[in-house]
Formats: structure tokens, C-alpha cells, sequence
């Protein structure tokens, strides 16, 4: 220690570092306010990493305190440490220092809603047992005013054992700097004595400490009894050996689950403690019930979710279009650009057809997405989203499944890879999984180019009645994918996922308005997951699909494109040569798209994909589209040799009279709807392989789910070719 | 008489809870439990799931796992 003689440190700097490393978890309720203060107390200063070794995502962010900063990290809203679902189970395992590589917070700043005491005291009991220092911020008391509910402070805290807390106005951000006051203290905090709900499991707990020296923390060894299945409890098992703790666990609990023993005895201490110190039990008609009590009823509720869902959707295509068109239009320039700045050749094609065209093909989706995120997040933190769940968990059970599958199924009608990331709510495993695996199949907005580009050139636009033939075809694919999507959990759950019928328990929040600041953060936040997860592999795969396109070049096809050039030079002019030239390029262009590896793999392919009317150009492209089915139409154009930016009419023009050597059209009705058939069903997406690969953890699903849906694809379309070709 | 055959609207006393059948601890750790006073609120088309209430706190139940719930109604003074 001779170096601090030697070097200067300022008093300051030295609290500064310590300080910085605190860390202190925000933990209370779901809908408790919790993702509000957090906001309010970090302002921008987050970020989004990982944990490491596990999938999720970490919150964090800075608070500045007057002369210190700390650590705030944000956890998935919890009713109890049990952990039912993926998102509660991190929050726990967080808490409790599960997470290799993280260790335990050094305090708490639990969240409390002043009109949800009940279930809010019951978490807090419990996270009082881990003995960390604690800072309770009470939210939403002046809702709790206005509805009736008048607590004492004075006496929640000396049932508290006298932890601090400090109630906050949200609307007005009263109460803020008395609490950043306290958070600056909360080192100094005294540990929470544990309040005696339950002596005998106490007691129990404390006496297991003392049989082993070097045990166990005291939550640890609560935790492990409460929860036999856990690996703490395997640790404890060999400490004490499994009959002594069966002989425990069978006095503490009976036959009864330990959870269920442990509800009891902690909720009977809620109970004591809330008749002391809330004056008034919560009124029965809620905050703001009274006048929109109606739309709760079930059928105006059930009306009035559809109605929304219609509005996102509508919102999500119309306002996203003009968006789309403009990246898209930007793209093409940029590239255009980009094109007469270089010499042509391979870095030239690099640049504009690989990475430019990349980029664009990532940016394309970011106006729905967004939109989509935007409304759900607004839906989610107004209550809607649970009450949507609940309404239609009875539909969701004819497939075994709950209404919590609901959600992540709405968001992947925009994109498969954020609702498969939403499923996390959901506490069963094979339920889980049974949604991610059903979640592919509908129509997201990748899907869409290639409907529009089929059905505008194949199905004719009569009118049927009221409606539009083309429409109705479209409105067939959105139902082929829901189909698919519901038949498949259905088979899941009653073959490889069969278990027992899933559990719904949820609470049910009440509405409210959702916090401006909060849904701009999330919505930021959400994107740049997007942007991260699927975003650079959209990325990569389009690189990846330029190459195989692109590579081998053909001198000899190039040499002849420059003497058809130079010929058509000295014969024509003005119009007709810029034509001329346009179609030499595009032919060109064809021609070496025929010779790359990608055209090869089409010949090679096509055999396989012939029963089902394919040539291999088509082949081609449905490889292309293997990867990211965006693509497809661009790889179309390029084979068709109208040129990657084409109209679509040219495009539409050309696949008409695309034919077989023997001159019959390759595009025949059959053929068509069985290609839409395979677009609707097939996993052509490399992004949501990736994201199913590391939401399960592993590589089983994401094979079983890309085996599965290129065969009912396949022979979907196999069968409808066959089919229709009879008739 | 269980928490199945209340009526919207009505209010009942839980005497007993059946925590040994599948989804019923889940309900009793979001606070439904022995001694409690519990409101049927609402409930989805065709009265399954339901929408109960306990202390200002809404809760969505299952039909399957209310049968769990043994209660006693409490008389409404409308």
C-alpha cells in the first residue's frame, strides 16, 4: 500500500468510483409503475445488454445523485420470488444472484402501488427476507386519494420494521427528490428485520444455518424449501441429506404444494397489516370503473378488442406504406448513386446491389414494426393487452393454448421475430413453445411483396358480389397462415408438447392513461433489439445472397454485352437506343444470374421442386427467399431480366409469358396458388430461425420448426399443383 | 358452493381453497385465498374466464379452477 504516499487522489473521486459501483435492482408488481420511476429516475441514461450465459435482455441505467451516481437495473414486473413464467424467473434469478458472472444487487428499491397494497406487501415481505437494504417509492397515490384508499404511513413502516418509504405523485413528480435523497443513503440503510408471518418456516430456516457452517444465505435456504425442484434445494439436499428434508418440508407444508402454505401464512400477515394501516378497504368499484363499466361486460369488451385490433392493423399498412416507399425509393437512389460513382465491377455491385441494398432491406421493416411496437406498448401499459388475453383465452384453449398466446401472435402478423420474443410472459414451457412455433406462420410483412406481386399478376381483378376477387385471395392467405399457425400448436399440444392443460391466472390491471416518456423509451428500446437481433442477420443474408447471385462472373457474357452495346450504338438512337440498351443490360444481367451459384443451385434444385410446377428460375428464387423471403422479388426481377428495380407491371408482364421449352405458360393457377400456398407455410426467414434458436435455447426447435413448415410447404403446394393440373 | 356458482356482481367469503389441483397455487399467491372477500366482476363471453376481484385487485380465473374455490356468499345490500 506504499502507492497512496505516492499518487493523489481527490476525496471525491474515490466516492465516485465506489459509489459507481453499486447496484441497486427496481423490482415490484407488474403495472405497479415500476418502468415509470425508473425512467423518471435515469432519464436517458440506459442501456439494453445481456446477461451473460442467458437470452434476456439487461435494463440499466444511471441515476445521478447530487455528488454520487448508482446503478438502477431494471426488473420484469413479479407478484412473488416463486417465478412462474421466463420474465418472472429472471427477475428472481437476478435478485438472488442465480446469474453467473452478475452478482447479487447491493440494494433494493422496491415499487409499490398505493392501490394494489395487497398484492404489493406479499412480494415485499418476501424480498425483506433477503436482508438487503431497501428503499420502498410508493406510486400511484393519488390515484389511491381519489379512489378511497387512505393509507398511513407511519404505520405501514413500523409494520415495515421501519423501512423507508416514500409515496410519489407521478403526474407532477412530487416525492422524486426525497427518494433520490434515500437512494443516496441506501448503503447505509439498515438490513430489514424479517417480519414474522410465518415463525415456524423461520425458525426452520434459521436452525438449518446453524447446523452447517459456510451454508447457504438465509433466502437461499427459504427459497430451497419452498421450492423442492430447485437447485438451491439440491444443495441444501446434500447438506442435510433428503430424508431429514423431506421430514421438514412434510411438517412445514403437509401434502399441501409449499407455495400454497406459504400464500396463506404471508397474506394472512397482508391482511393484518393492511386493516392497521389503510383506513378504508380499497372500494370494490375501481378508479375510473364507474362510467366505462359497460365495455367490460363481455360482449362490448370482445367488440370493442376487435375494433382495436382493426385499427392497428389498419394503421400499421397505411401509415407504414408511404414510409416503406420512401426507404425503398431512397435505397434505389443511393445506390444509383452510389452505381455511377464507381467503376463497374464487382466492388461497384458490392456496394449498391449487396450492402446498400442490405441496409434497405433492414430499414424496410422498421415503419411497421415500429408502428406495431408503438401500439402495443401503448395497449400493454394501458391495461389493454392483459384484458385482451383474457377475453380470449376461451378461443386460445380449443388449441391448448391461453390467452396469454394471444399477443405474441398480433405481433407476428407484422414480424415473427418481436412475438416470439413476447412469449416470455407465458409460465408453461411447452406452452411457450407451442406459441413460438405457431407465431411463423402468420402473415408478416416480409410475406406481403410477394402476395401483391403474385396475385396482381395471376388472380384476375373481378368483383364478387361486394367483394374484390384479389382481395378475398389476399384475405385467404391471412386465414391459410392462422390456419396453420392454430393447427400446429393443436398437434404440438397434443403429441410432442402434451402436458397439462395450461394455466391461466393473471392479473387483470385496471385502465390507464400510459406514461408518454415510458411508451418513447420502450418503443426506442424495442427497436433496437429488432435492429440487433434481426436486423443483422437480414443483413448478413442479404450479403450472403448478393454473393451467391453475384459470383462466378462471366467474362464471355460480359464481353458480348459490350459488343451488342457498340453495335446498337452505330444503328440506333435517341429512345429506341436507350430501350435497346436497357434490354441488352437486363438480358445481360439474366445471363450471368443464370450462370452464378445461385442459378446453378436452381438447376440443380429444380428436379426437386418440378412436381410442383417450378422451373428452375423460380427454383432459384425460392432459394434466395430460404434465408429472408424478402428477397425474392428482387432475385425474380433480376432472373426475369427486367431489371432488379423494375415495375412491377414489367415484372408482372414477364412472368405471364414465362414458359416451358414446349411453350406452355409455367405460371398456370394451380402453379401460382401453390407457390402462395408455400410462401404462406414455409420458414424462409433466418432471423426468426436465430431468434427460435436462442428463445428455447438450442437448436432442436428451430430445425423441427424449418423441417416442419418446408414440408407441409411442400406438399401443400405439391398437392394443389397435382390437384388443379386434373382439373 | 364454489367460487363457479356465483353470479356477476355477487360477493362471497373463501372458506376453503383445493390447493392441490393444477393452477390453484398461481390464484393463491395473487391473493386468493382462505378468509378473503372476493366480487365477481365480469368475465369473457360465455362466462369463462372470469374476472374476480379481491381487496381492489382483479383477477382472471379459469371456470376449471374457481371449482377449486369452496365459498360462502356474502348477502349484497342493493
Amino acid at each position: 500500500m506504499s502507492e497512496i504516499n505516492e499518487t493523489y487522489i481527490p476525496v471525491s473521486d474515490i466516492g465516485i468510483r465506489r459509489r459507481a459501483t453499486a447496484s441497486i435492482a427496481v423490482i415490484g408488481n407488474p403495472n405497479s409503475g415500476k418502468s415509470t420511476l425508473f425512467n423518471r429516475l435515469t432519464g436517458l441514461r440506459q442501456t439494453t445488454g445481456n446477461y451473460p450465459g442467458v437470452t434476456v435482455e439487461k435494463h440499466s441505467g444511471t441515476v445521478q445523485l447530487s455528488d454520487t451516481a448508482l446503478e438502477l437495473v431494471d426488473l420484469p414486473g413479479i407478484y412473488c420470488l416463486g417465478g412462474f413464467s421466463t420474465d418472472e424467473r429472471i427477475a428472481v434469478d437476478v435478485l438472488l444472484g442465480r446469474i453467473e458472472g452478475t452478482p447479487r444487487p447491493d440494494g433494493l428499491l422496491v415499487v409499490l402501488d398505493a392501490t394494489h397494497l395487497y398484492q404489493g406487501l406479499y412480494l415485499l415481505q418476501q424480498l425483506m427476507e433477503m436482508q438487503l437494504p431497501m428503499v420502498v417509492a410508493m406510486t400511484m397515490t393519488d390515484v389511491a386519494t381519489a379512489s378511497g384508499i387512505d393509507i398511513s404511513i407511519e404505520v405501514l413502516q413500523r409494520h415495515l420494521g421501519g423501512i423507508p418509504i416514500y409515496p410519489l405523485v407521478a403526474t407532477s413528480g412530487r416525492g422524486l427528490e426525497a427518494l433520490k435523497e434515500a437512494l443516496e443513503q441506501i448503503d447505509s440503510a439498515p438490513a430489514p428485520s424479517i417480519p414474522e408471518s410465518w415463525p415456524e418456516l423461520s425458525q426452520t430456516a434459521d436452525q438449518l444455518m446453524g447446523d452447517t457452517a459456510n451454508g447457504l444465505p438465509r433466502i437461499d435456504v427459504i427459497q430451497a424449501l419452498l421450492h423442492p425442484e430447485s437447485k438451491r434445494a439440491g444443495v441444501l439436499q446434500q447438506q442435510h441429506g433428503s430424508a431429514k428434508l423431506e421430514a421438514i418440508r412434510e411438517q412445514l407444508f403437509g401434502d399441501e404444494p409449499p407455495q400454497a402454505c406459504e400464500a396463506r401464512h404471508r397474506y394472512g400477515w397482508v391482511n393484518e397489516v393492511l386493516r392497521e394501516a389503510q383506513r378504508q378497504a380499497p372500494v370494490m368499484k375501481r378508479f375510473g370503473a364507474n362510467s366505462w363499466r359497460w365495455l367490460n361486460r363481455p360482449w362490448p369488451a370482445t367488440l370493442l378488442f376487435f375494433a382495436v385490433m382493426a385499427l392497428v392493423f389498419q394503421a400499421v399498412f397505411s401509415w407504414a406504406t408511404p414510409l416503406m416507399e420512401a426507404i425503398d425509393l431512397g435505397a434505389t437512389l443511393l445506390a444509383g448513386q452510389v452505381g455511377k460513382l464507381l467503376p463497374e465491377g464487382a466492388l461497384s455491385s458490392f456496394i449498391t446491389d449487396g450492402v446498400i441494398a442490405g441496409v434497405g432491406s433492414v430499414l424496410i421493416f422498421l415503419p411497421q414494426i415500429l408502428i406495431l411496437f408503438l401500439f402495443i406498448i401503448v395497449l400493454e401499459d394501458s391495461g389493454f393487452l392483459a384484458r385482451a388475453a383474457f377475453l380470449m383465452d376461451r378461443i386460445m384453449r380449443t388449441v391448448g393454448l391461453s390467452g396469454q398466446s394471444v399477443i405474441p401472435m398480433l405481433s407476428s402478423f407484422a414480424c415473427a421475430v418481436p412475438a416470439i420474443m413476447a412469449t416470455r410472459v407465458i409460465p408453461n414451457r411447452r406452452d411457450r413453445i407451442a406459441t413460438i412455433l405457431a407465431a411463423p406462420f402468420m402473415t408478416c410483412s416480409a410475406r406481403l411483396p410477394v402476395y401483391a406481386l403474385l396475385i396482381a399478376a395471376f388472380v384476375p381483378d373481378h368483383s364478387i358480389g361486394w367483394f374484390n376477387l384479389q382481395g378475398l385471395v389476399l384475405l385467404g392467405l391471412y386465414l391459410l397462415g392462422i390456419i396453420g399457425g392454430l393447427a400446429t400448436a393443436w398437434l404440438l399440444k397434443r403429441s410432442a408438447l402434451r402436458g397439462p392443460k395450461p394455466q391461466f391466472a393473471l392479473a387483470l390491471p385496471e385502465f390507464r392513461l400510459p406514461n408518454l416518456q415510458t411508451v418513447l423509451i420502450k418503443l426506442w428500446d424495442r427497436a433496437r433489439i429488432f435492429l440487433k437481433r434481426a436486423g443483422t442477420v437480414i443483413f448478413v443474408v442479404a450479403i450472403i445472397v448478393w454473393g451467391l447471385a453475384y459470383f462466378p462472373r462471366s467474362d464471355g457474357i460480359q464481353i458480348e454485352l459490350q459488343s451488342d452495346l457498340a453495335r446498337v450504338q452505330t444503328t440506333l438512337t435517341g429512345e429506341p437506343l436507350a430501350t435497346e440498351i436497357q434490354r441488352l443490360e437486363n438480358t445481360a444481367a439474366a445471363d450471368q444470374l443464370a450462370q452464378s451459384y445461385l442459378g446453378r443451385a436452381g438447376r440443380f434444385i429444380e428436379p426437386v421442386f418440378r412436381p410442383l410446377g417450378w422451373d428452375w428460375r423460380v427454383s432459384a428464387a425460392v432459394i434466395a427467399g430460404f434465408p429472408a423471403r424478402e428477397v425474392v422479388v428482387a432475385v425474380m426481377g433480376t432472373i426475369y431480366a427486367v431489371g432488379e428495380e423494375a415495375e412491377e407491371a414489367s415484372l408482372t408482364v414477364k412472368l405471364r409469358s414465362a414458359s416451358w421449352p414446349d411453350g406452355s405458360p409455367i405460371f398456370t393457377v394451380p402453379m401460382v396458388l401453390g407457390l402462395l400456398l408455400f410462401y404462406a407455410w414455409c420458414l424462409q426467414c433466418a432471423a426468426t430461425i436465430a431468434t427460435i434458436r436462442r428463445e428455447t435455447n438450442g437448436w432442436r426447435w428451430p430445425i423441427f420448426a424449418w423441417t416442419y413448415m418446408t414440408t407441409i410447404g411442400y406438399v401443400g403446394a405439391l398437392l394443389i399443383y397435382q390437384l388443379g393440373s386434373l382439373l | 358452493m364454489t367460487l363457479k356458482e356465483l353470479h356477476p356482481g355477487q360477493s362471497a367469503r373463501i372458506d376453503k381453497v383445493d390447493a392441490r389441483q393444477p393452477g390453484v397455487v398461481r390464484l393463491m399467491v395473487l391473493g386468493l385465498i382462505e378468509g378473503v372477500e372476493v366480487q365477481y366482476e365480469n368475465s369473457a363471453i360465455g362466462g369463462d374466464p372470469m374476472e374476480v376481484s379481491v381487496n381492489g385487485a382483479a383477477i382472471s380465473i379459469r371456470k376449471q379452477q374457481a371449482g377449486c374455490f369452496s365459498i360462502s356468499p356474502i348477502a349484497s345490500n342493493v
